[in-house]
């Protein structure tokens, strides 16, 4: 069921950029059209980008934000959401609670 | 032009003329506008709706820069449990964050309700704090209010179920208005715990099963987190169409919850704090697929128009559109999905 969805009408998560407007969209209570475009103004990318997988593959591996392939030696897991918490200027749950952990909050 | 493909609401194949389908669109619309007292959907809309239920590919689906996001409920079950994969909930989220590319993903326990997850809150954090270390997309955790694990013999309160059929209707009342009480403890309970334990939010699925009582458990929980963590994510999924008078008396902010349709239902959810609306409307299996998304539609199309936050309407095992069966057919989902989102104006699934 989620692969014929994701194949009708889904972004693509992490392929994309779905995973950055699910959470502005659920921290902001944002509808998706204000949602994707606070992510394409942080990203500086236009709305269009966002789902174009060959675009937005380029914008997270520069930026170090996780990526569908786990290469070596770039972030992944809490380290891509600690970028993630600060180029989109959200608050992210998990991170705060890792800060806190580590000493640094 | 020959007969077109379709399917009934059961996911069986059935062929269907021009006019045929052309009916079931309107007589869709038509029901859900009655039942709902909204409007119908348009002439252009029906149009719309014509050629997506129409068209002779296999799978449609929406123009590139519309897509949505998609959310989901049971979605650690579905591998481990239903699937007999042997993975567990971390393998399982990785599965979906870098093979199927969900946009978000959430963790549950098997038995997928707040009340037992209680008695072993203290495993579920470790589950989610790992998880939070390895996964990129939001996780949020899950469970149903499921106010019928209250009642006797399993919970302390006498079963309205019983009560009822022996009219002793101001008993079963009683009985609903301690469940919520004790339902209210365990949901911020446990929701507290795994926001503590870095989850990006909490799911409540399956709203309104147990009838009033139930919506008004998760609204007065939604309402006490909200106060207590006020950065904290809510998504909230329904169990049915309309909300079930099991009590029938029963209001959250002077509005009385038995009978609401979805665009009302909305209004309190938004009331109560929470960020995400997930409606449901339920798939009529003696009812061609062209019958139910037209159905669908406009129910979700009157939500989305009165919400002010992100709609996710269900879209899974016969609920908004889709077929009920296991192995919904891709022709049948795809339609569903395509037609929630560009007639419905669904933010995401």
């Amino acid at each position: 069921m989620a692969f014929l969805h994701e194949l009708a009408t889904g972004m693509g998560g992490v392929r994309t950029a779905g995973d950055l407007v699910a959470r502005v969209m659920s921290s902001k209570a944002m509808r998706i059209e204000e949602a994707k475009k606070y992510v394409a103004d942080k990203l500086k990318v236009s709305v269009m980008d966002l789902s174009d997988s060959q675009a937005m593959r380029e914008v997270r591996e520069e930026l170090n934000i996780g990526h569908v392939l786990a290469r070596p030696g770039a972030a992944i897991g809490i380290e891509a959401k600690v970028r993630i918490e600060q180029i989109l200027g959200i608050n992210i749950n998990s991170v705060s609670k890792f800060k806190k952990k580590i000493g640094l909050i | 032009m020959g007969k077109i493909l379709s399917r009934m609401g059961d996911g069986s194949v059935c062929y269907l003329t021009e006019k045929e389908l052309r009916g079931d669109l309107e007589e869709g619309t038509r029901d859900a506008a009655d039942r709902g007292k909204i409007a119908p959907l348009t002439e252009h809309e029906l149009r719309r709706l014509y050629e997506i239920c129409a068209s002779p590919q296999k799978v449609v689906s929406i123009e590139p820069g519309d897509e949505v996001v998609h959310s989901f409920d049971a979605g650690t079950l579905k591998f481990p449990l239903r699937g007999g994969v042997p993975v567990d909930r971390l393998a399982t989220v990785l599965a979906h964050e870098r093979a199927i590319c969900s946009d978000t993903i959430e963790v549950g326990h098997i038995d997928y309700s707040f009340k037992p997850v209680k008695s072993i809150i203290h495993e579920e954090r470790q589950v989610m704090e790992q998880i939070q270390l390895n996964a990129t997309i939001p996780v949020f955790y899950g469970a149903m209010p499921n106010l019928g694990l209250y009642t006797k013999p399993d919970g302390p309160v006498d079963n309205w179920s019983e009560l009822l059929p022996m009219m002793k209707i101001v008993e079963a009342q009683a009985a609903q208005e301690e469940a919520v009480e004790h339902a209210l403890k365990d949901i911020f309970f446990v929701s507290s715990v795994m926001h503590e334990a870095g989850s990006d939010g909490i799911n409540f699925d399956t709203v309104g099963a147990s009838g009033d009582g139930d919506f008004l458990a998760a609204l007065m929980a939604i309402e006490k987190l909200k106060k207590e963590y006020p950065e904290m994510d809510i998504e909230i999924g329904m169990a049915g169409e309309f909300v079930l008078g099991m009590h029938g008396d029963l209001f959250y902010d002077n509005v009385r919850l038995a009978g609401l349709y979805p665009h009302k239902q909305v209004k309190l959810v938004e009331k109560a704090g929470a960020s995400v609306f997930g409606p449901v409307i339920n798939t009529n299996s003696n009812k061609t697929v062209p019958w139910n998304i037209a159905r669908a539609c406009t129910f979700v199309k009157a939500c989305s128009e009165a919400s002010n936050i992100p709609v996710h309407p269900n879209a899974g095992m016969g609920v908004g559109g889709v077929p009920m069966t296991s192995t919904a057919p891709v022709d049948a989902i795809s339609r569903a999905s395509v037609a929630l989102v560009e007639i419905g104006k669904a933010d995401g699934l």
